[in-house]
């Protein structure tokens, strides 16, 4: 039992998953089951992999055995690659998938979706899991690209599910904005294909010296392009808060934690891996820049709470970019701890505005009030991910932030101690931003809300078919069920544990970054020893 | 010019779907992904090297010295199968869409409007229009308990 052998499995077990649970179609239970154990696993298989990629350093597999068979042109096959940063991103992305299914599912038996359409969601949503893992796995730039489609096939259909015509409207903007981010992506492909005759990412990155350097910044520029718009970074950015708020609860929380964190990964992999020299810096800086306050600005007109914490995600994808672009050690360790931060503090926040339009039956401020005095837990337990977002000592956002703002200063030019000073404008008004909602939809009265006198006629599991009603007449609206309680609440301690363990997981990642900057580490485990 | 017929191909194909998918019709914004999704299959093609004898051990085709690049036609293979996928899917909803609104267009997104729609100095979504008796939101109401805040 080695990494080798555990490499594959996070695609795997998902994979076969999700034909068992199309089989089992008829039978939520065992459904239930099947989707649960497997993340379960996944989750399994990814901490060790992680302590085998620490201890043992990059694990590569060569899948079917296609390795050096032909001296020279690097391996022919498809490569999976587990490095540091690779096991860190799978370890929180199947943490966080696994939380997401406990609570989709929590909420599917309360609100009885026997009855309704959605035995679709499951299988879908183990191929989204399947799809992120690969990408995280990809060792080859086809690779990635074929997880990225995967992932978004699975999203398309999670995010229409019940076709309603907001989901309809949403969708078809979504569809075709990550459509033409994958064609970009493939011209992309193209491109480096023509220049260097490889995809594979460590024969990548020894070809690609070799390239004239107008023509590595002209081909990093396309690949920018298309991972900026997956991961949301700011001139490409306005897709993401006109779609996500639209999809349920779940599905939100999963596609805001992990789906814009896999364009960051590819943005860390092509910035390190493929184009060190960091050509495009400036650019990215500025871009990051742009993207904290443009996004903390949008989510300060927001009312609707899933639509501000879509702008306070865009807000914060800044943050990553801006450690990856000044392409120092320090920069890259905060951006990957942020990384890992913010995948599970956006879900988690994501998870409690389910508990929200539960509880309360509605996720727009205007129409919420008291939930503070309703229901003194679900203040708790939104009370702990948004200090941590805003950047509260002792929370892992302070930590993230601070080592971010360290490595800014330590730069010391002119662009970067303009994004620290940013960066802490951004964080002061994403604490804003918390503090209206928390002003507003826990502390006024309710009657003070403009419509506080309304609420959804009854709590909406996957399909968002209720309609309005008086606040008082509504439908079995107001208990949050344990099923839906217990992973916002594991969630909420695992972005503590972030805390707790903050010297060992900084540590974890400083030694990822070295890692990832190092590049001779990742070239020497998929080409072997030879260079 | 063996390169410049493929290549002005390319970036006909490729503008021609750029222009359709600026569209809001759903119907030209697909067939403009495809046109554009055939243009970039193309680029993967040509950027494979000449044309050669097919990539399989003992078969030549004629007069051909060289192997053609199997990868390419495999990436490509690849890309089509995904967007017949995604084709199948966007169809769907644009029939959906025309079911749900008898409209095959996007519609603007009506909480974006309302929000811009907001003046810049009632930039709060609990401002009633017309009636400021509930909510002015004053800056003490931040720090106020519930049911004292000063503003009212």
């Amino acid at each position: 039992m080695n990494g080798q052998v555990l490499a594959p499995l996070p695609v795997l077990i998902p994979t076969i998953a999700a034909a068992l649970t199309l089989f089992a179609g008829r039978r939520p239970r065992l459904q239930r089951t099947i989707a649960f154990l497997a993340l379960a696993a996944v989750v399994a298989v990814c901490a060790a992999l992680l302590y085998y990629a620490d201890r043992d350093g990059t694990i590569a597999v060569q899948v079917g055995g296609w390795g050096q068979s032909v001296s020279g042109m690097g391996p022919l096959g498809i490569t999976l690659v587990v490095d540091r940063l690779s096991a860190m991103m799978l370890l929180v992305s199947a943490i966080v998938l696994l939380a997401v299914v406990f609570y989709a599912i929590g909420q599917g038996i309360r609100d009885g979706d026997e009855h309704q359409p959605v035995s679709i969601f499951l299988p879908t949503y183990l191929v989204l899991s399947a799809g992120v893992c690969t990408a995280f796995l990809a060792g080859d730039l086809f690779n990635l690209f074929v997880g990225f489609e995967v992932l978004l096939a699975a999203s398309f259909v999670l995010l229409t599910i019940g076709a309603s015509t907001e989901r309809v409207r949403a969708g078809i903007a979504y569809v075709m904005v990550s459509m033409v981010s994958s064609l970009i992506f493939l011209i992309g492909i193209a491109l480096i294909y023509a220049a260097t005759g490889t995809l594979n990412m460590a024969e990548l990155s020894v070809r690609l010296d070799g390239v004239p350097a107008g023509t590595r910044t002209a081909l990093f520029a396309v690949l920018i392009v298309a991972f900026g718009i997956k991961a949301a970074v700011f001139p490409l950015s306005a897709w993401l808060p006109d779609s996500y708020p639209t999809a349920p609860a779940p599905v939100t929380a999963v596609f805001a934690g992990l789906l814009t964190k896999v364009g960051v990964y590819a943005i860390i992999r092509a910035h390190s891996l493929l184009f060190p020299g960091g050509a495009m810096d400036r650019i990215m800086l500025v871009a990051a820049l742009l993207t904290m306050l443009v996004g903390i600005f949008g989510a300060i007109a927001q009312s609707d709470i899933k639509r501000l914490l879509s702008f306070t995600l865009v807000s914060h994808i800044g943050y990553m970019v801006f450690g990856i672009s000044l392409s120092s050690a320090l920069g890259m360790a905060g951006a990957i701890y942020y990384v890992a931060h913010h995948i599970v503090v956006q879900t988690t926040l994501f998870l409690v505005v389910g508990l929200i339009e539960r509880q309360a039956g509605a996720s727009t401020l205007q129409r919420l009030g008291g939930l503070a005095a309703a229901s003194p837990l679900l203040a708790l337990v939104f009370f702990v991910p948004a200090l941590n977002l805003g950047g509260i000592p002792p929370f892992s956002g302070f930590i993230g932030k601070v080592a971010l703002l360290e490595a800014g200063s330590q730069d010391g030019s002119v662009l970067a101690w303009m994004l620290v000073g940013g960066s802490v404008v951004t964080s002061l008004l994403t604490l804003y931003v918390m503090a209206r909602v928390w002003t507003k939809a826990f502390w006024r009265p309710r009657a003070d809300a403009p419509e506080g006198n309304l609420s959804a006629a009854s709590p909406s599991a996957l399909l968002n078919d209720t309609e309005d009603v008086a606040y008082a007449d509504r439908d079995d609206v107001g208990r949050m069920p344990v099923g839906m309680l217990i992973p916002t609440g594991a969630l909420i301690a695992v972005g503590l544990t972030l805390t707790v363990l903050a010297g060992p997981i900084f540590a974890y990642t400083e030694r990822a970054a070295d890692e990832v900057l190092d590049r001779g580490h990742y070239i020497s485990a998929v080409l072997g020893e030879v260079r | 010019m063996t390169y410049l017929v493929p290549l002005v191909l390319i970036g006909g194909l490729i503008s021609a779907g750029v222009y359709l998918l600026l569209d809001r019709n759903l119907t030209r914004m697909l067939l403009g992904l495809l046109l554009a999704g055939n243009g970039v299959n193309l680029l993967i093609l040509m950027v494979g090297g000449p044309s050669g004898n097919p990539p399989i051990r003992g078969r030549t085709s004629d007069g051909e010295t060289t192997t053609a690049d199997p990868l390419a036609q495999g990436m490509i293979l690849t890309a089509i199968v995904i967007s017949m996928g995604i084709a199948a899917f966007v169809l769907a909803l644009t029939y959906r869409s025309y079911r749900l609104s008898r409209a095959e267009e996007v519609a603007n997104d009506a909480e974006d409007a309302r929000v811009s729609k907001l003046s810049a100095t009632a930039l709060d979504e609990d401002r009633p229009e017309p009636d400021v008796r509930r909510d002015t939101d004053e800056p003490d109401e931040l720090d106020a308990l519930p049911g004292h805040e000063g503003s009212r």
